[in-house]
């Protein structure tokens, strides 16, 4: 738990339009940015409560502080404290109290104006949830003697606590502390007087806090901040056993009472305990001593400064601390080649350690508010050099994409949205903001009429994934092909792939996690490698949604007759099989594995080695590029040694058998004429209860009745390879072992990849025109791909390991 | 006896039950635009479809249906149907000039079911609540990222919008219930504005507070921590306090649990049935539901249990079962001290 608990509490001052001229200044001005600073760096340096003060002629007092304080509530790092709201006037209080959360102290209300007004006041103070501050000032003045400071307390007590019901451990009384040693005779005892109040209010009544306001006391040493410091230690020394709970202080000028200088100490002590007649001389004469003596260094915690400009940008994201953003932008800028280089770069960086810090709940919404303003502030100061850039190179358009943001209708929620619009904004991408509530037509239309290049929906709300299938499945109606991004609270993955991707499959549909990943998600898909990410999506979609099919346990099962009744239908009439080169079997012995390297897929070896990545982009990956760097070196450097000095031995077998189709089975035969049946090659039919339009294929739907054929291989790579195993295993060399075990793994896949296309090109003849890239066959041979036409299905059967035999069906033929 | 002394009898003896979600019984009865528009609101100019509030005009039978079935299963608390029955919240739809309507039948609705249970069996407690929600805008956070000192709404344009709301369900309601708080500070204007509408009708009726964790960074949206939460409503002398929405019972258990150390009045608490799934159904069943809102219970946590999102009258049967038995919470005595808050709590100690 964060419980802040004190004995006594510091009350920050700098925010006062009257302790600090700064703060006033900054204020008239309107740079709020910078009267914040001052804020935060009066809680760094331990303020418990931070007093806001707005009371100057110059300054309009109510805008003022709604303004700061609006501005506060969204900088965590200060209103995790509890704030004194300052002001001599009511107006003011009570515009200050409509803006903060928290419970929060009034500073404050008396009974200058009499009873009636102080009762009002009181009991508006109970209604908005505050503690009070109550001067010791009545309708004669302020109170100067123990006496009177006393009195007047205790009448106010007593009206609070029993005509209001104000609560007496929410009442805080401010006996007045006055200026001492001014050289008017009468003031000489105005310390004492405080701390005899403050220990009759203690004595008799209960629950009630003291506080002050300590600068006073020395204000008749102005322009002597030693003096002044010893001052306040001096009298915070003897307050507070008396009875003083807080004291509105400058946290970070608080001499260490110890620390005062002897002679200063002593004369300052008689001065505030009122002990000698002579004791303002006394202390007038050593004063000028001290005067522009150095004064303790401001304590910041800057430690960060000392950072890289990466660890210095990101820690600033982090920290929501805009006030060296500008300058460590530039500075990253300089260094970098591109301005874009900088946003992508260390910014991004910044940005995810921020979703995740978010994601694990370590930080919070307004910590993530504060953090994007970093982030726009940082780019706004790029921009005009990403615009020069452009200029002088002839690229008009300064938008690096268009994107379309709404809210699904019947929801309302739009706070996470407007950071994700923000967090692009920042990245250069022109958002166009729908809003809330917004129905499928007023997006579409909005998409086409702005030629956006995708769509973002938001939702938070159950019945929004429904709006949200309803909105992919019109996109498709419509015939548009942009990306659909999909994000809120109760989106997901799964539903994304499971519901919305197959309702829209003309573009690309992806979930987005948050705001921190948007960015990457956008620019890749305006970038170069859209394709390939999208089909990456793509895989891994198809991939949850089948896994998701499968774990559902209501699975209706058809009848075999329905099944049967429902079988893939191919029109075979006119129907003419491509004849292969040759019947029966072919054996390719001594294989040249030179030729089958070229088909390894990585990402698998990888993937035993539990570097879990895509290759080629695992090699540059944060957290195990370098391991899985040496690993690939390692890996080349062995195959080299296997394919050239012959380790392993490759074989293939390959045949092709006349066939026709028999229900769910497949006869083949010996001859051509198919009159001497050789096997049956039974094939299993789908139970599923399909979707309408769906059959439920057998292997068998591919091969005509009247006549066609089937095909088949054997691969392996292996051969000789346990020898090599046992070898190194001996040798307590496991690492190269297991090396070459993935590899001869690795080499048999590609073998049987290798072996497919000869055989579609080669042997059977039936593909001609441009190969596959390696990406699109492995992608194809994931293991239980949906069966789609014109793609074939690999149906791996695995014998033993490294040893692969692949069933492969090719519309229309089949061969195994 | 009146109703509450009833029920402040009964609060000595056992956990009392707070209905279920509204909301989800409404979702699952599948209604159309024309449903939600009804004779009524034929003709208005935007959707109306998911303003649940307005189904108290346009269905009134399905709003008794869900209340009926709650109090069935033994609920001793039931809400009104008037989460967003509020100016601010109905501007969405359009309908901010017949918000007030929209609360007044709503509260008459469940007045008179809750009345015609009691003529049947008028030893059982039976209170209505008239229910405050958190408003679709809010007051401590500003909309535009760029321009942090931006408020979308005042504090007056929200504390009016809840009086009015307040003062037309008071003559039909045996409380108010400030519920799924987000934002502390529109709790804070709803708290005002109720003081203001006691003041006006002359008298006072309880005001049941329960604010929202909203994920397992343990803050409100606006980044209170729960003890700052409590700290800073604490002056609306709650009958009840607590937390619902946003967790289901196994998250939102260790902030019950700091609730109830810290307050002196009595813990509600009303879990969503679980997290939502991957396609925002609550999936939690009844029993599981009751078995770990029991534990709390168990342990002295908790005063009164009920049900949020996907809450249903079976989860609120089980709840009510397995907590039959157990000897409620006492609140504690806390000494009383100066106790601020920030986004945190601070307490001034000795």
């Amino acid at each position: 738990m964060n419980m802040q608990t004190a004995s006594f509490i510091n009350i920050g001052e700098r925010t006062n339009v009257a302790g600090s001229a700064k703060f006033k200044r900054l204020v008239v001005e309107r740079e709020f940015g910078e009267a914040l600073a001052i804020a935060r760096q009066q809680v760094e340096n331990g303020a418990q409560i931070i007093d806001i003060n707005m009371d100057d002629g110059l300054i309009d007092g109510v805008e003022a502080m709604q303004t700061f304080l609006n501005l506060v509530a969204s900088e965590p790092d200060i209103c995790r404290v509890p704030i004194m709201i300052d002001s001599s006037k009511w107006e003011v209080i009570e515009a200050g109290l409509k803006c903060v959360q928290g419970k929060s102290v009034v500073n404050s209300i008396s009974m200058k104006e009499g009873e009636e007004a102080f009762l009002a006041h009181a009991r508006k103070v109970r209604q908005y949830g505050a503690a009070t501050v109550v001067m010791a000032f009545d309708e004669e003045g302020q109170a100067e003697t123990a006496d009177h400071k006393f009195e007047i307390c205790k009448r106010a007590y007593d009206l609070l606590t029993q005509e209001v019901g104000f609560p007496p451990e929410d009442i805080i009384f401010d006996p007045n502390i006055f200026a001492v040693a001014t050289g008017i005779e009468e003031h000489n005892d105005y310390a004492v007087a405080f701390f005899e109040a403050c220990k009759r209010i203690k004595e008799e009544l209960p629950y009630a806090r003291i506080s002050g306001g300590l600068s006073n006391v020395s204000f008749a040493f102005r322009g002597n901040n030693v003096v002044r410091e010893a001052m306040h230690s001096v009298f915070l020394y003897h307050a507070i056993p008396a009875g003083l709970d807080m004291a509105i202080v400058n946290a970070g000028q608080l001499t260490i009472y110890d620390d005062i200088p002897e002679e200063l100490r002593e004369r300052v002590e008689d001065v505030i305990l009122n002990r000698r007649a002579d004791a303002t001389d006394r202390l007038l004469d050593v004063a000028d001593k001290y005067r522009g003596g150095k004064r303790k260094a401001k304590v910041e915690n800057s430690e960060w400064r000392k950072g890289t400009v990466n660890e210095r940008l990101s820690h600033a994201l982090v920290r929501g601390i805009t006030k060296y953003i500008t300058e460590d932008t530039e500075e990253a800028r300089l260094e970098a080649e591109r301005p874009l280089h900088v946003i992508e770069g260390p910014l991004m960086d910044g940005m995810n350690v921020v979703g995740d810090l978010f994601g694990a709940g370590k930080m919070f919404l307004p910590q993530v508010v504060k953090s994007a303003r970093v982030m726009k502030q940082a780019v706004a100061h790029l921009m005009p050099y990403m615009d020069a850039e452009k200029e002088e190179m002839g690229m008009t358009d300064v938008s690096n994409g268009r994107i379309i943001m709404a809210t699904v209708k019947g929801d309302v929620h739009d706070i996470g949205k407007n950071i994700v619009g923000v967090v692009l904004q920042c990245n250069g991408y022109e958002i166009i903001d729908l809003g809330v509530m917004v129905p499928a037509e007023k997006i579409l239309a909005a998409a086409v009429e702005h030629k956006a290049d995708m769509i973002g929906l938001s939702g938070l709300i159950t019945p929004s994934l429904d709006e949200m299938v309803y909105i992919a499945g019109e996109m498709q109606r419509l015939g548009m092909d942009m990306p659909l991004l999909i994000g809120g609270a109760t989106t997901s993955k799964i539903h994304t792939a499971v519901k919305i991707e197959p309702a829209y499959d003309a573009g690309a549909s992806i979930y987005v996690a948050d705001a921190s990943r948007a960015v990457g998600v956008v620019s890749i898909l305006l970038g170069d490698g859209e394709d390939d990410y999208v089909q990456k999506i793509r895989t891994d979609y198809k991939k949850t949604r089948e896994n998701f099919h499968r774990g559902q346990t209501k699975k209706t099962r058809v009848s075999i007759e329905a099944a049967r009744a429902n079988k893939y239908k191919l029109d075979w009439e006119g129907y003419t099989p491509p004849k292969p080169t040759f019947l029966g079997t072919k054996t390719f012995k001594g294989y040249d594995l030179a030729l089958v390297r070229p088909f390894i897929d990585w990402t698998p070896f990888f993937a035993t080695w539990e570097l879990k990545g895509r290759y080629p982009a695992i090699l540059d990956n944060n957290l195990y590029g370098e391991a899985a760097r040496d690993l690939y070196k390692d890996a080349q450097a062995m195959l080299d040694k296997i394919i050239a000095e012959k380790w392993v031995r490759a074989q293939a077998t390959i045949g092709f058998w006349p066939a026709t189709q028999m229900g769910d089975d497949i006869q083949l035969y010996a001859d051509e004429e198919r009159t001497k049946p050789l096997q049956v090659l039974h094939t299993l039919r789908q139970q599923i209860d399909k979707k309408e339009g769906k059959p439920n294929y057998a292997m068998s739907d591919f091969v005509s009745p009247s006549g066609d054929y089937v095909g088949g291989f054997a691969v392996t790579a292996g051969l000789d390879e346990e020898g090599r195993v046992e070898k190194y295993k001996n040798a307590k060399d496991d690492y190269n072992a297991i090396l070459f075990q993935a590899l001869t793994d690795r080499l048999a896949e590609a073998m049987a990849e290798h072996m497919h296309e000869r055989v579609r090109r080669e042997f059977w003849g039936y593909e001609s025109g441009a190969r596959a890239s390696s990406e699109e066959l492995i992608a194809e041979n994931m293991r239980g791909s949906a069966l789609r036409r014109d793609i074939p299905l690999n149906l791996i059967i695995r014998k033993k390991w490294p040893c692969s035999s692949y069933l492969v069906v090719k519309k229309r033929q089949l061969y195994i | 006896m009146s109703v509450w002394e009833q029920i402040e009898k009964s609060m000595q003896e056992r956990v009392l039950i707070l209905d279920g979600a509204m909301g989800t019984m409404l979702q699952g009865m599948q209604l159309t635009e024309e449903d939600f528009r009804g004779k009524q609101y034929a003709d208005w100019p935007s959707l109306v479809q998911g303003n649940n509030d307005l189904l108290s005009i346009t269905k009134p039978d399905a709003i008794t249906e869900v209340h009926n079935r709650f109090l069935e299963v033994g609920a001793d608390f039931i809400e009104t149907n008037t989460f967003n029955a509020n100016r601010i919240s109905q501007a969405d739809y359009g309908m901010e000039d017949i918000a007030v309507d929209i609360a007044e039948v709503a509260a008459k609705i469940a007045r008179a079911v809750a009345d015609e249970w009691t003529a049947k069996t008028p030893n059982k407690p039976r209170a209505v609540l008239g229910a405050l929600g958190p408003l679709s805008r809010t007051l401590s956070l500003s909309p535009k990222v760029e321009d942090p000192g931006y408020r979308a709404v005042s504090f007056d344009e929200v504390a009016d919008a809840y009086r009015e709301q307040a003062l037309a369900m008071f003559d039909y309601v045996d409380g108010f219930l400030v519920e799924t708080i987000f934002d502390t500070l529109n709790c804070k204007a709803a708290i005002f504005a109720i003081k203001d509408v006691f003041v006006e009708k002359g008298r006072e009726i309880p005001l049941l507070i329960s604010g929202t964790i909203t994920d397992k960074s343990g803050r409100t949206l606006s980044g209170q921590t729960t003890e700052a939460f409590w700290t800073s409503i604490a002056h609306a002398k709650p009958f009840a306090v607590g937390l619902n929405c946003a967790l289901g019972a196994e998250e939102l258990r260790p902030y019950v649990q700091a609730l109830s150390k810290i307050s002196d009045t009595y813990v509600l608490a009303y879990p969503n049935a679980g997290l939502p799934n991957a396609f925002g159904e609550y999936d939690q069943s009844a029993e599981e539901m009751s078995s770990l809102v029991a534990e709390w219970a168990g342990e002295g946590m908790v005063n009164i249990l009920g049900g949020c999102c996907g809450s249903t009258p079976q989860h609120i049967e089980a709840i009510a079962k397995s907590t039959a038995d157990i000897t409620p919470r006492t609140p504690p005595t806390i000494e009383p001290a100066l106790r601020l808050s920030g986004l945190e709590p601070f307490a001034l100690a000795g």
